[in-house]
C-alpha cells in the first residue's frame, strides 16, 4: 500500500472520529488541530489497525505528531 | 397493572420527546429491557423499563413531547391477567377499560421541588411547558413576580440541538451555583508509579487492550469512595441520601458542543480491562448519541479529566442532586521535593469540589489523601 492510499485512510479515520473535519495542515500537531483527546486516539489507533493491520507500540506514539509523521511511519512499516 | 412512566434522566430534565417504541401491545419485557426511544434536550436516550411484564396499551405516541412521570404505558404485571385477555374469566370482569388516569395539572418533580424551594405553590401556576405542565422556568418567572399564568400555545421546542443542550447545562449548572454551598480542595499526586506501570502493562498489549490513565483514575475514585460514602450520594429533601453503588458519572464532552455526563455502573467493583472497556463503550456511544436511561440517572458523583486540554487544574461545578465532583488536570512534570532533593516528577492535580451541606473540608481532604495513596499503588487497583 503505497503512502498516498494510506493517507486517504488516516484522514477517512480521523473524519470518523471529527465529522466536522475540513482540512488538515500535514506537518501542524494532529491532536490539537483536530481536538483529539486520549480516548479519541486510542479509538484511532485501534481503527488504522483494523484497517492496515499495523501494530503501533505505544512507545511510538511519540513519532505520531502530525498527519504527515503518521502517514510516512505507516507507509514504512507496511513496506 | 403497571404503570410505565417518563423517568427523569436528570436533574435538568423536565420532559422528553417519544422517538420510538420499542415495544408492542403484548410484548413480554423483562427488567432492564429497552422499551421506548426518547429524546432530551442532552442525547437520544433508550429507556429501560424495571419491572417484568406485559405490554397492554402504549398511550404516548411517537412524536409527542410530555413532562416526567406522565404515564406512557400500562403492562400487565407477572402473573396478572392480561386485562384485553378474554382468556377463560369466568366472573369476576375485569374492567374492560383500564380506569384513566386522574387528569392532574402537570407539574415535573424538578418544578414541584424548586417551587418548594421558592415558595411558590406549583398548582396556581399555568404550565408553558408541552400539555401545560409547570416547568422550573414557569417557577422561577412566579418567584420573581411575574406570576402571570401564561395560556401558553405549546411553546415550539427548539429545532437547534446545540441550543437545547445548552439550555438544559444552562439550567444544571445555575441551579448548582445557586443551592449548592461548594467547597473546593485539590492536592498536587506524584504519577510517576503510575505512570511507570501503566507503560509496562500497554507495552504487552495490542492496541485494543491497552488501558489509558483515566481508568485507574476512576477507579481509585471508586476505591476511595468506599471509606467516603458521605462524598457519594445525593442531597434531596434538605437532607443527604447516600447512594446505594458507586457509579461514577463521567463528563464526555461532545464534540458538536455541550457535554454530558452518564455513568459507569459499580465502578469499583470492577477490573481495570473491565472498566476501560465500559468507558470506551460509553464515551462511544455518548458520542453517538445512544445512551440508556439507567446511565443518565444514576451517577453518584462526577469526574471530569481536563488534563488532554492542557489545564494543571479542574474547579468543577456540582452535578445536583450530587454533592461532590472529582477533577483531574494534566500529568505532567512538576517540581517534587523528597528527602531533602528536589526533583521533577510526573504529577498531576487532583480536585474535589464538595457540596458544604453533605461534608465538610476535613473529609473531603482526607478524601484526596485516600485518592493519591492508592493512585500510587496501582498494581492494586
Amino acid at each position: 500500500m503505497d503512502a498516498e492510499e494510506i493517507r486517504k485512510i488516516v484522514l477517512a479515520e480521523l473524519k470518523r472520529i471529527a465529522p466536522e473535519l475540513e482540512d488538515v495542515a500535514p506537518a501542524k500537531p494532529l491532536r490539537d488541530q483536530v481536538d483529539l483527546d486520549s480516548m479519541d486516539w486510542l479509538n484511532f489507533l485501534v481503527a488504522l489497525n483494523e484497517r492496515l493491520r499495523i501494530e503501533i507500540p505505544e512507545a511510538d506514539y511519540r513519532k505520531l505528531g502530525t498527519l504527515e509523521q503518521i502517514v510516512d511511519y505507516l507507509a514504512n512499516k507496511s513496506a | 397493572m403497571i404503570e410505565f412512566k417518563l423517568p427523569s434522566l436528570g436533574a435538568d430534565m423536565d420532559e422528553g420527546k417519544l422517538i420510538e417504541w420499542k415495544v408492542k401491545p403484548g410484548d413480554a419485557v423483562k427488567r432492564g429491557d429497552v422499551v421506548a426511544v426518547v429524546e432530551t434536550p442532552k442525547a437520544a436516550v433508550d429507556v429501560e423499563i424495571w419491572q417484568d411484564g406485559v405490554v397492554q396499551e402504549l398511550i404516548t405516541k411517537p412524536g409527542e413531547t410530555i413532562p416526567v412521570e406522565t404515564v406512557m404505558a400500562r403492562l400487565a404485571a407477572a402473573g396478572e391477567a392480561p386485562a384485553a385477555a378474554p382468556a377463560a374469566a369466568p366472573a369476576a370482569a375485569p374492567a374492560p377499560t383500564p380506569a384513566p388516569a386522574p387528569s392532574r395539572h402537570p407539574v415535573s418533580p424538578a418544578a414541584r421541588k424548586h417551587g418548594r424551594e421558592l415558595g411558590v405553590d406549583v398548582e396556581t401556576l399555568a404550565g408553558s411547558g408541552p400539555h401545560g405542565a409547570v416547568t422550573v422556568e414557569d417557577v422561577e418567572k412566579a418567584a420573581k413576580g411575574g406570576a402571570k399564568p401564561a395560556p401558553a400555545p405549546a411553546a415550539a421546542p427548539p429545532s437547534d440541538k446545540a441550543l437545547a443542550m445548552r439550555k438544559a447545562i444552562a439550567a444544571a449548572m445555575s441551579r448548582s451555583k445557586r443551592e449548592i454551598p461548594h467547597y473546593y480542595l485539590s492536592q498536587l499526586v506524584p504519577m510517576q508509579r503510575a505512570q511507570d506501570w501503566l507503560t509496562t502493562y500497554n507495552e504487552k498489549r495490542p492496541v485494543t487492550e491497552r488501558l489509558l490513565m483515566g481508568a485507574l483514575q476512576l477507579k481509585a475514585v471508586a476505591r476511595a469512595l468506599k471509606d467516603f460514602p458521605d462524598l457519594n450520594g445525593f442531597w434531596k429533601d434538605d437532607a443527604f441520601e447516600p447512594a446505594q453503588g458507586i457509579h461514577i458519572g463521567i463528563a464526555i464532552s461532545l464534540r458538536q458542543g455541550g457535554l454530558i455526563a452518564p455513568a459507569i455502573h459499580d465502578v469499583a467493583e470492577r477490573s481495570l480491562d473491565e472498566l476501560m472497556k465500559a468507558l470506551a463503550d460509553l464515551v462511544r456511544r455518548a458520542r453517538a448519541g445512544s445512551l440508556r436511561s439507567s446511565e443518565m440517572s444514576d451517577p453518584t458523583i462526577t469526574v471530569t479529566n481536563l488534563g488532554d486540554q492542557g489545564v494543571d487544574e479542574v474547579f468543577a461545578i456540582i452535578f445536583p442532586p450530587q454533592v461532590a465532583i472529582v477533577g483531574f488536570g494534566r500529568v505532567a512534570p512538576r517540581p517534587w521535593a523528597e528527602d531533602g532533593m528536589i526533583g521533577a516528577v510526573p504529577a498531576v492535580v487532583a480536585s474535589l469540589g464538595g457540596d458544604h451541606r453533605a461534608s465538610d473540608g476535613h473529609r473531603g481532604a482526607r478524601f484526596l489523601a485516600a485518592l493519591a495513596a492508592l493512585l500510587q499503588e496501582p498494581e492494586n487497583l
